[in-house]
């Protein structure tokens, strides 16, 4: 052939003549040059950090839970008795959010509010996540018949109006902190147990898969990097949305005189109090508690967005 | 020869949030009126990418064509607006996708669908596109063409659907076809059905026909012409005597001892070691040198310029140079 | 399909019959009965005449039977604060007005909704898209009761446009309306763009891109129906959180809908009506549950064969 055996033009590059020497090297090390495969949690975590919104959510509720848990104990003021030549004070320096009509400090009552509504919100997603890893995996675990009739029982009881069983509740068992957290797990673990369920039945099919493969010794290692990571993502996600659900119906609850009782404060309980004032013009005492409600919802909702979105294994690459 | 396509320097870059992959560094193809060219490659080698340039397909904003032109008829398209493009596909360019479990819209019957593109691109009344559906089912081999078109996708078996989507490709009668991976997710038997079928309506209709796949006995049964592309550049094209019976480039040679024939004397599959380049920070030399039993230094270091072997085959391969120590194979 | 529908059918009856019990426990679990807490002038033998009345004198078994038994016939007999109108009354009266608020609030919530997340999805990662998907986190964010008082405030207070209360013409439905359907919008919003963007990368939306169809054509023949599918899914779950919605919202408004009878039930331990109305609400919700499904199946092709095949 003509063509063949001719130094190839490089453009009028000097090119060294040893270069051309045959190299020898493992070829299995070609493996190695592939991109470092970053560890789920660390590539998670590397996604959460580009979205601005759930880095912002993360860090508010972060300043929250310490506010709620130090501010209280700083503040010069009562949470159950004010004075009452202090009635129904705008917000000014010594009062920053005002007073009530008892003349109590709008701003302390508001971060004992943070306390009960965080902790409703935690314990209930808390008791949600037990019981529906318990649920969820034993019907997943055991699959089978249990599975069906476990299944079939979460069906007829997702049917169910969830709020208006809660309310039944309150009405019967009395509104308190511990029969308010009672009454949202009772219909709140539904959801979680079906998740968890979801992500067992998962998780058995690979192992399923993998032992038949025999593995051997990286089997360890492929369960904790890959199949773990994955089934937590969602369960993740949906405790964080957990919490603000269950803040909200707290509010919600509170606002129909079934939630937490006076003396003691939730944001939800204050904004009812706060209603009656606002035609009056005393706009701070539905005001604060709503931002804070509605801030901490915000920031509960784009931080479990953006979860959803960093443990997402379609988007990974 | 006629030339209806001709790509020339292409480059298309995509932005991802871990940073910009250069899935087609610098290709140069062309495609002769009634031929069919292969383009073979493995996952990731920038065959798709290529497939879909054709038809400016390729998503946007995180995709781009950074550089060069595809003249189709003398047209570049990477010049040509949204809305003229929308004349070119379906009329001029037709293209078929990988699964045809998913290519059919599962909410829509399947007349619907055939129909759709005629009534998008000329003013037919809707008697005759029926016509003309029927008339296409029938060329691809689907019986009882009538009652079949008030049926749902998912009421078709996988090849059956496959039918359905090249029928549904050259209702406008296109001069260009451009299947991605056609037969990937079908069974073997089919496969060769499909395969066959695509040879008959080459007969047929004198369509010019881009097949990218990465299975070469595909390749051996239809295409005229075929381009191995690897790390986002084609490393050699040829004939399909040229590719199979004279292959130069020590992928190419890799790629046939890694698949089953029966023409082969010793039955030992070869698989190629190694992982494709990593397209984030494509290597400066031969993408092909992590993986090559051949490699030299020169290779890691500056990507060889093309040998012309004979008129139709052509190769980038430092072993190609006078210089080199090692032969060719 | 057959098969399906009967499953669910009888899957329907048995969360009914779920609710309806449990709300008889709950209701007599609560110690004494409603007529010891408030009025203590009332003598010993009218309270016995009254208990032999409601029937809260007979054996807790029989009671069930006669609950069970109101039920079946749908006359939930008399509420006890007012002895002079019955549950069906009350009903009667509330749900119109309640059904029209929420379908008002499910109608515009479903309109803006799908328009916002289709408009987010096309314009993904754009400007429109990030406002949208902002607004909508705040809607799911600030509680609908909270969002009503605002309203009242702005609209009603400082600026005197909007009437505050009642239900008496269209321009006192405004501020209800948007109260409640702000929710519901935002998650449609959300939702309907995540799904819209799934579908937009599907094989057939390529297809018919392929095919030279207009994006007009792409989006609303190919994208939207697929895309509505998750949409059609939560409708009953949204009409249970309208109308866990109406309670407050009515509240707020005074709008005599169900929803304030509900509530006042609530507050005087009026049994009768607590347990009617909770078993109506639950009765209704979980027919739009089945009708949802049923709605789905017909938009869905795939879904006879599915099913069937499914389970």
């Amino acid at each position: 052939m003509e063509y063949h055996n001719r130094p190839i033009d490089t453009t009028g590059q000097q090119i060294p003549e040893d270069w051309f020497q045959p190299i020898e090297k493992d070829l299995n090390k070609a493996e190695e040059v592939a991109r470092p495969s970053l560890s789920f949690y660390k590539d998670a975590w590397l996604r959460l950090k580009q979205n601005r919104l759930a880095i912002t959510g993360l860090f508010f509720l972060i300043v929250l839970i310490l506010a709620a848990v130090f501010a209280p104990i700083f503040s010069p003021y009562s949470i159950s008795e004010g004075a009452l030549r202090n009635q129904n004070l705008a917000p000014s320096a010594a009062h920053w959010f005002g007073t009530d009509n008892l003349g109590r400090d709008v701003f302390t009552r508001l971060w004992h509010g943070a306390r009960v509504s965080l902790f409703v919100g935690v314990a209930a997603a808390l008791i949600d996540f037990f019981i529906g890893i318990i649920y969820g995996g034993v019907a997943g675990y055991k699959g089978g018949r249990t599975d069906s009739v476990m299944m079939r029982i979460i069906e007829v009881l997702y049917g169910l109006p969830h709020l208006l069983v809660v309310i039944l509740l309150l009405v019967v068992m009395g509104p308190s902190l511990f029969t308010i957290i009672v009454a949202l797990t009772i219909t709140g673990w539904i959801g979680m147990a079906r998740i968890v369920r979801g992500q067992v039945m998962q998780l058995r099919n690979h192992e399923y898969v993998l032992a038949s493969k025999t593995l051997g010794a990286s089997t360890g290692r492929i369960i904790r990097k890959n199949l773990l990571p994955n089934t937590m993502g969602p369960i993740i996600v949906q405790i964080t949305l957990t919490v603000p659900s269950a803040i909200f119906a707290e509010a919600f609850l509170s606002f129909l005189g079934l939630g937490i009782q006076a003396p003691n404060a939730s944001w939800g309980s204050m904004a009812n109090d706060g209603l009656s004032a606002i035609l009056s013009g005393d706009w701070w005492l539905l005001f604060f508690p709503a931002l804070f409600i509605s801030l901490t919802m915000f920031a509960f909702n784009v931080l479990g967005d953006g979860l959803r979105d960093a443990f997402d294994p379609k988007l990974r690459r | 020869m006629e030339k209806i396509l001709e790509i020339d320097d292409l480059h298309v870059h995509f932005s991802t949030y871990g940073g910009t992959v250069q899935a087609v560094r610098g290709v140069n193809l062309y495609l002769n009126k009634g031929e069919t060219l292969a383009i073979v490659g493995e996952s990731g080698s920038g065959k798709s990418v290529t497939s879909n340039s054709i038809m400016q397909l390729i998503p946007s904003p995180s995709g781009k064509i950074v550089r060069g032109s595809i003249r189709f008829k003398g047209k570049d398209l990477v010049q040509t607006s949204k809305k003229e493009m929308r004349a070119i596909r379906g009329v001029d360019i037709s293209m078929i996708f990988q699964d045809p479990m998913t290519a059919l819209n599962p909410t829509l019957t399947v007349g619907d669908q055939l129909t759709e593109g005629l009534k998008q691109h000329s003013s037919v009344s809707i008697g005759k596109a029926k016509e003309k559906a029927i008339e296409m089912l029938r060329l691809v081999g689907i019986t009882n063409p009538e009652s079949r078109l008030k049926q749902y996708p998912h009421q078709f078996s996988g090849g059956m659907r496959q039918r359905i989507v090249i029928a549904m490709a050259l209702i406008c009668e296109p001069d260009l076809l451009i299947a991605d991976e056609p037969t990937t997710a079908l069974d073997v038997t089919i496969q060769a059905q499909i395969m066959e079928l695509f040879k008959e309506i080459q007969e047929k209709t004198g369509v010019s026909i881009i097949l990218v796949t990465h299975d070469l006995g595909v390749v051996a049964r239809v295409a005229d012409r075929v381009a191995v592309m690897y790390g986002g550049k084609i490393i050699e094209t040829g004939d399909k005597d040229d590719i199979f019976y004279r292959p130069q480039h020590p992928y190419t040679i890799g790629l046939l001892q890694s698949v089953p024939r029966l023409d082969m004397k010793e039955d030992i599959l070869q698989p190629i070691e190694g992982t494709p380049p990593d397209l984030f920070a494509p290597p400066q030399g031969c993408p092909f040198t992590a993986r090559c039993a051949h490699a030299m230094q020169v290779c890691a270091n500056i990507h060889p310029a093309t040998s012309y072997l004979s008129d139709s085959h052509q190769v980038e391969c430092w072993l190609q140079d006078a210089r080199a120590k090692r032969q060719p194979v | 399909m057959a098969i399906y529908l009967i499953r669910r059918f009888v899957i329907m009856i048995a969360t009914i019959f779920v609710i309806a019990t449990l709300t008889f426990i709950l209701m007599h679990s609560i110690p004494g009965n409603p007529f010891t807490t408030q009025d203590r002038s009332t003598s010993e033998a009218v309270q016995e005449n009254l208990k032999a009345h409601y029937h809260l004198d007979e054996p807790m078994i029989v009671q069930y039977g006669i609950w069970l038994k109101s039920l079946a016939t749908f006359d939930f007999g008399p509420s006890i604060k007012q002895p002079t109108e019955t549950v069906n009354d009350l009903l009667g009266r509330g749900f119109p007005i309640s059904a029209e608020l929420g379908m008002w609030t499910i109608t515009i919530a479903l309109i803006s909704g799908i328009t916002l997340g289709v408009l987010a999805a096309l314009k993904h990662n754009g400007i429109i898209d990030y406002i949208a998907m902002t607004l909508a986190v705040l809607g799911i964010s600030i509680p609908n009761f909270i969002l009503a008082t605002l309203l009242i405030q702005q609209l009603a207070v400082n600026l005197q446009l909007l009437p505050a209360a009642t239900w008496s013409s269209p321009m006192h439905m405004i501020m209800p309306i948007i109260a409640l359907a702000t929710g519901p919008t935002a998650i449609i919003a959300r939702l309907t763009r995540s799904s819209m963007l799934e579908v937009l990368t599907q094989d057939y939306i390529k297809t018919a891109r392929a095919k030279g169809l207009s994006p007009a054509k792409i989006v609303i023949k190919h994208a939207l129906r697929n895309a509505l599918m998750p949409v059609v899914t939560i409708l009953g779950t949204l009409v249970a959180a309208i109308l866990t919605g109406t309670f407050v919202i009515e509240r707020i408004f005074a709008i005599p809908g169900m929803g304030k009878y509900f509530v006042e039930s609530i507050n005087n331990r009026d049994y009768p009506v607590i347990m009617g109305t909770t078993v109506f609400y639950s009765a209704f919700l979980i027919f739009m549950l089945f009708l949802v499904d049923i709605v789905y199946s017909i938009l869905d092709p795939r879904i006879k064969l599915h099913k069937k095949g499914g389970s």
